[in-house]
C-alpha cells in the first residue's frame, strides 16, 4: 500500500485509478469486514472515517442500531479539513458500538477481524480503522480515542495510532463518548503520514469550546535527530505479559541506540486510573447517550405512551456493554452517590495529572506499553471487568489530556503485533513525532 | 395566627439575537422547526459554544440587583427525559451560578419598603414546546435553546401582595435594562411560587408547594392566595402532615384552586454534574467595565422626577412603573414650558384613555413630541383643557397634523385679546339688561349666566378666566 505522503503527490487519474483498485481489494476481503460500507466524498486521497465521525450525507451511525437510518445532515470539523487539504472520506469504517469497547465486538454491523490472525480481534474501539490499515485496505484513517480507541488497536494491527492532546483536535461532529477525553486522530501506516494527518486534522476550531485554539504544525520541524529524555516505568510493565515486557526491552535498546538518555520512573498504581476513568466515562456518557430517545432522529420504536417509546427505543437500540455504561454512569451521578464516585474520581484525575507534570519536569518523553497483551482471540474479554481492566495503560492519558502515539515495535512468536507508547507533555505533539520517528527507525518493524 | 412564606422563581428569557449555544435567532412566530441547527436539535457530534452577549446581559441584572457577579462560573447538565429537550439534558448553572446575592426593594403603598433578597441568577437553556393535537404530538424546537436567566428569591416574601410588589419591580428593571421583552403572555417571563406557612413566632421552615407556571399577576396573587388557604384549612384540621407534601401544583384559573401535578413519590433525580463540553465562564474586566453601566433603574427615575420635577412620590412611581411610560414623559418634559402637573394627567389619563387595541404607547399616533406640545399649548393658554381633548382626538385619527395646525383647523384657539372680549362682555351685557339689574339687585348667581354666555359667544374659544375679570369689572 502506497503511503499517505506518496498519495498526496498522485494526480486526479492515478487517484482515480488508485480508488478504483481499493474497492475491488476492499470488496475481495469483506470477511475481514473493516468496512461498513464505501461511499467516497470529493476526488482526494481516499481515508477511512469512524463511523462515528460525521460526513454530510453519509449513514453515520456508531456502530449502534439505535441509529440506523440516521442521515448526518453536516461534516464534522476534520472531514472540512480533510476535503480543505485534498483529502477524501473513502468509507466508514466499523467499530465498537458508541466507541465502548477494546474488541469491536459490540458492534451493530458484526466482529472484524484482525489482519495478522482472522481469529483475533483488531481492538477497539477504532478497530475498523485499524483492521483497513493494518490491512492494507486503506491508505489512513480516523479514529477517535478516549481511553485507548486509537493506540490499542492501532498496537493489535502493526500501525500507528495517534491520540492528541485534549483540546488539539476539534470534536464538532464526533459522536460523543466521553466529551472530556474524546479526541479524534489519525492512524496511519507510519509515523511521518500521522503527522501529515495529525497536522491537517488539528488546529483551532470555535465550533468547539474544548478546543484549545492552537495552529502550530509538525511536519515544518519534523525532526528524528534530536536527542531526548526518555522516562520509562519498569514497575508500570511489570503486570504486562512477557511478549510485552520483550518488546518493552528491545524499545529501550533501541532508544539507547539512537542516542536517546533513557531515565526511571514510577507511576501509582493504575488501579485508579481504572476506577477514575470508568466513572467519568460512563457519566459523561451516559448524558451523552440520552439524546438517543426516537425522538427526532434514528430507530425509533413505538410504545403505548411516551414513556414506553422511550423504554422500546432504548432497550431495543443500544447493545449490552453501552447499557451496562448507561446504567454505570447514571449510577454515579444519583442523588447520594455523586460526591462519593463522581467528585471523588475527578480528584483522581487530578492527581494523575499532576503525577505526569511532575515526570514532565525533567523528562521529554515517557515509553509505556499500550495493552497488557497482544491482541487477545474473539471472546477472550467477554467478561467485562477483563476488558476494562485491558485498558490499564491507555487510559491515564486520556485522564491527563496528553498526546500519545503508539508504534509497532516487533512481532510475538506466533506473528502478531507488539505496540508500545510514547506519551508526552500537553500540546508537545512536536517532541512526541520527533521521538516516535527516531523509534521507529531504529526498530525496523517489518509489517 | 400564620406567617406566610414565599420563595419566586422568576425564568427570564433573554432578547439575544441569537440562542444560548448556538447562532440560530431567538425570534419568534417562524414556521415550526426552522430556527434550528444540529447543536439545539442534540444531533450526534453536535457541541455548544456559548453566546457572550448572554454573560453580558447577566452582568447588566447582577448590576441592577447589587448582586455579586462571580467572575468565573460553570455550567451543568440537568438530567430528565421529555420530547421538547432534544438533549435529554438541560445545560444549567447548579454549582456555580453567574450572580449570586442579591437584593430587590419592594416599596408598600404607605411609602414604607422593605428588602427581598435574591439568592442568585443562573443562565440556561429554554427547552421546546409540546402541541398536543388528539391522538398525535408534535415538538416544536424553535425554542430550544433560548437563553433564559433564572432568578431565585430567598424566602423573604410573606403575602401574596408583597410577592406580586417583587414580581412587578423585577419586571420593571428587565425591562428598564432592556435585557428581556418581560412578557407573560408570551412566557418571556415565567412565574414558579414556592409557598409554606408557619406558626407565626416560628423560624422554621415548614413543607413548601411549588405552583408553577402562572401567566399574570392577577393569577398569581390569586394562586398564592388559595394555597396558603389550603396549607391553613390543613394545619387547622389536624391534617397538615398528610396534605401538604413537598410537590408541585398547578393553578386552575376557571376553578380558582392548585392542583397536585406530580407526587413526592416521583420526584426526578436529575443528576446533574458538570457540562464537560464548555469550558469555565469568565467574565472579564473589560464586559465588566462596559456591562455594569446600566440605565437608570426605576427606584433612581422616580426620585429624580421627585426632584428634578418637583412631583409627588404617588405620580412618580406610576410613571416610572414602565420604562416606556417614562421615557414617553421624559421626552415630553424636554420641550419648553411643560409642567409636570398638566403633562402627568395628559399621558396618564388622557393619551392612555385613548389607546385601544393594538395601539400602545409605543405606537401611538401621538408621539410624546406632540403630545409635550399639546401639553405646551395648554399650559401657555393657547387652548383650554377642554379644546386640548378634542385637538388630541383629532390627532389621534390625523397622524401627519401637526398640534398647531389642528387647533386651527378646529378653530379652538382661546380669545386672549381682552379688547375682543370686552367687545363680547358688552354685545352680552346690552342684549340682557333686566338680567343686569337683578345681579345688582344681589342675585349673584347669575355671573355664571353672563360667562356662558360670553363663552357661547365666542364659541368656546375665549380664554374663560379673561372673561371673568373683565364681566367682573363692567358689572361692577
Amino acid at each position: 500500500m502506497i503511503t499517505l505522503k506518496e498519495a498526496l503527490t498522485l494526480n486526479k487519474d492515478e487517484l482515480n485509478k488508485f480508488k478504483d483498485e481499493l474497492r475491488n481489494k476492499i470488496e475481495a476481503n469483506k470477511d475481514l469486514n473493516a468496512y461498513i460500507d464505501v461511499n467516497s466524498v470529493g476526488e482526494g486521497v481516499p481515508i477511512a472515517i469512524k463511523d462515528n465521525i460525521q460526513v454530510k450525507d453519509w449513514s453515520i451511525t456508531s456502530g449502534s442500531k439505535i441509529l440506523q437510518g440516521y442521515i448526518a445532515p453536516y461534516n464534522a470539523t476534520v472531514i472540512k479539513k480533510l476535503l480543505d487539504n485534498g483529502l477524501s472520506p473513502f468509507g466508514r469504517v466499523n467499530m465498537d458500538e458508541f466507541a465502548m469497547g477494546s474488541t469491536t465486538e459490540s458492534s451493530f454491523y458484526g466482529k472484524t477481524q484482525n489482519p495478522h490472525a482472522s481469529d483475533r480481534v483488531p481492538g477497539g474501539s477504532s478497530g475498523g480503522s485499524a483492521a483497513a490499515v493494518g490491512a492494507g485496505l486503506a491508505i489512513a484513517a480516523l479514529g477517535s480515542d478516549t481511553g485507548g480507541s486509537i493506540r490499542q488497536p492501532a498496537a493489535f494491527c502493526g500501525i500507528v495510532g495517534m491520540k492528541p492532546t485534549y483540546g488539539r483536535v476539534s470534536r464538532y461532529g464526533l459522536g460523543a463518548y466521553a466529551s472530556s477525553l474524546d479526541q479524534i486522530g489519525p492512524m496511519t501506516q507510519n509515523v511521518e503520514d500521522a503527522a501529515i494527518l495529525y497536522d491537517i486534522i488539528s488546529g483551532s476550531d470555535e465550533k468547539d469550546s474544548t478546543n484549545a485554539g492552537r495552529d502550530d504544525k509538525v511536519i515544518p520541524n519534523l525532526d528524528a535527530t534530536r536527542k531526548l529524555t526518555i522516562a520509562v516505568l519498569p514497575k508500570y510493565v511489570e503486570n504486562a505479559s512477557q511478549d510485552i515486557k520483550d518488546a518493552y526491552a528491545k524499545a529501550i535498546e533501541a532508544l539507547k541506540a539512537a542516542g536517546h538518555t533513557i531515565v526511571e520512573r514510577e507511576m501509582m498504581d493504575a488501579k485508579y486510573d481504572i476506577s477514575a476513568y470508568y466513572i467519568t466515562a460512563t457519566a459523561e456518557a451516559t448524558t451523552n447517550l440520552a439524546r438517543y430517545d426516537g425522538i427526532r432522529y434514528g430507530n425509533r420504536v413505538e410504545g403505548k405512551n411516551l414513556e414506553e417509546t422511550f423504554y422500546n427505543t432504548r432497550s431495543e437500540g443500544f447493545g449490552d456493554e453501552v447499557k451496562r455504561r448507561i446504567l454505570l454512569g447514571n449510577f454515579v451521578l444519583s442523588s447520594g452517590y455523586y460526591e462519593a464516585y463522581y467528585v471523588k474520581a475527578q480528584k483522581t484525575r487530578h492527581i494523575i495529572k499532576d503525577e505526569y507534570a511532575k515526570i514532565f519536569e525533567d523528562v521529554d518523553l515517557i515509553l509505556s506499553p499500550v495493552a497488557p497483551t497482544v491482541a487477545p482471540r474473539f471472546g477472550e474479554l467477554a467478561n467485562p471487568m477483563d476488558m476494562y481492566l485491558s485498558d490499564i495503560y491507555t487510559i491515564s492519558v486520556n485522564l491527563a489530556g496528553l498526546p500519545a502515539l503508539s508504534l509497532p515495535i516487533t512481532k510475538n512468536s506466533e506473528g502478531m503485533p507488539v505496540g508500545l507508547q510514547l506519551i508526552a507533555k500537553a500540546y508537545d505533539e512536536q517532541t512526541l513525532f520527533d521521538g516516535a520517528l527516531s523509534l521507529e527507525r531504529e526498530v525496523a518493524y517489518k509489517a | 395566627m400564620f406567617e406566610v412564606v414565599i420563595g419566586l422563581e422568576v425564568h427570564v428569557q433573554l432578547n439575544t439575537k441569537t440562542k444560548l449555544f448556538c447562532s440560530c435567532p431567538t425570534s419568534f412566530n417562524h414556521k415550526q422547526n426552522t430556527n434550528t441547527c444540529p447543536t439545539c436539535l442534540a444531533l450526534p457530534g453536535a457541541l455548544p459554544v456559548l453566546n457572550k452577549e448572554v454573560v453580558h446581559k447577566s452582568i447588566m441584572l447582577g448590576t441592577a440587583l447589587d448582586a455579586t457577579i462571580n467572575r468565573v462560573s460553570y455550567f451543568d447538565r440537568k438530567s430528565y427525559f421529555y420530547p421538547d429537550s432534544p438533549s435529554a439534558y438541560q445545560i444549567t448553572q447548579l454549582y456555580t451560578p453567574i450572580v449570586e446575592h442579591g437584593k430587590l426593594q419592594i416599596d408598600f403603598e404607605d411609602g414604607s419598603n422593605k428588602t427581598i433578597r435574591v439568592n442568585r441568577a443562573h443562565i440556561e437553556a429554554d427547552a421546546g414546546k409540546n402541541i398536543h393535537d388528539g391522538d398525535i404530538s408534535k415538538v416544536d424546537l424553535n425554542r430550544a435553546g433560548t437563553p433564559l436567566l433564572e432568578i431565585v428569591s430567598e424566602p423573604d416574601l410573606r403575602s401574596a401582595e408583597e410577592a406580586i410588589l417583587y414580581l412587578k419591580k423585577l419586571h420593571s428593571i428587565i425591562r428598564y435594562i432592556d435585557i428581556g421583552d418581560a412578557n407573560m403572555q408570551e412566557g418571556s417571563f415565567r412565574v414558579d411560587v414556592n409557598v409554606s406557612i408557619r406558626p407565626k413566632g416560628d423560624e422554621k421552615l415548614y413543607t413548601r408547594v411549588e405552583i408553577k407556571n402562572i401567566n399574570s399577576f392577577k393569577f398569581i396573587q390569586k394562586a398564592i392566595e388559595v394555597e396558603v388557604s389550603r396549607q391553613v384549612e390543613a394545619w387547622e384540621d389536624g391534617t397538615y402532615d398528610e396534605e401538604i407534601v413537598q410537590e408541585t401544583r398547578l393553578f386552575d384559573q376557571v376553578k380558582q384552586e392548585t392542583r397536585s401535578m406530580r407526587g413526592k413519590e416521583e420526584a426526578a433525580d436529575y443528576r446533574y454534574f458538570p457540562e464537560p463540553d464548555l469550558l469555565k465562564c469568565e467574565v472579564t474586566d473589560e464586559m465588566m467595565e462596559k456591562y455594569t453601566k446600566i440605565p437608570e433603574l426605576p427606584d433612581a427615575k422616580k426620585e429624580r422626577f421627585v426632584s428634578e420635577y418637583g412631583m409627588n412620590q404617588y405620580n412618580a412611581s406610576v410613571i416610572t412603573s414602565s420604562v416606556e411610560m417614562a421615557n414617553f414623559f421624559e421626552t415630553m418634559m424636554a420641550e419648553d414650558g411643560v409642567s409636570a402637573k398638566t403633562a402627568t394627567t395628559w399621558l396618564t389619563v388622557e393619551l392612555q384613555a385613548r389607546l385601544k387595541g393594538d395601539v400602545n404607547i409605543m405606537n401611538s399616533p401621538v408621539d410624546a413630541k406632540k403630545l409635550g406640545f399639546l401639553v405646551k399649548r395648554i399650559d401657555d393658554k393657547t387652548i383650554s383643557g377642554k379644546a386640548a381633548k378634542e385637538v388630541l382626538d383629532h390627532l389621534m385619527e390625523n397622524e401627519a397634523v401637526s398640534v398647531d395646525d389642528a387647533i386651527d383647523t378646529l378653530g379652538l384657539k382661546q380669545v386672549t385679546d381682552t379688547g375682543a372680549i370686552e367687545a363680547m362682555c358688552d354685545e352680552i351685557i346690552n342684549a340682557n339688561q333686566d338680567k343686569v339689574e337683578q345681579y345688582k339687585a344681589g342675585k349673584e348667581k347669575l355671573f355664571g349666566f353672563f360667562v356662558g354666555q360670553v363663552m357661547k359667544a365666542s364659541k368656546g374659544s375665549a380664554n374663560p378666566q379673561a372673561v371673568n375679570e373683565i364681566l367682573k369689572a363692567k358689572l361692577g
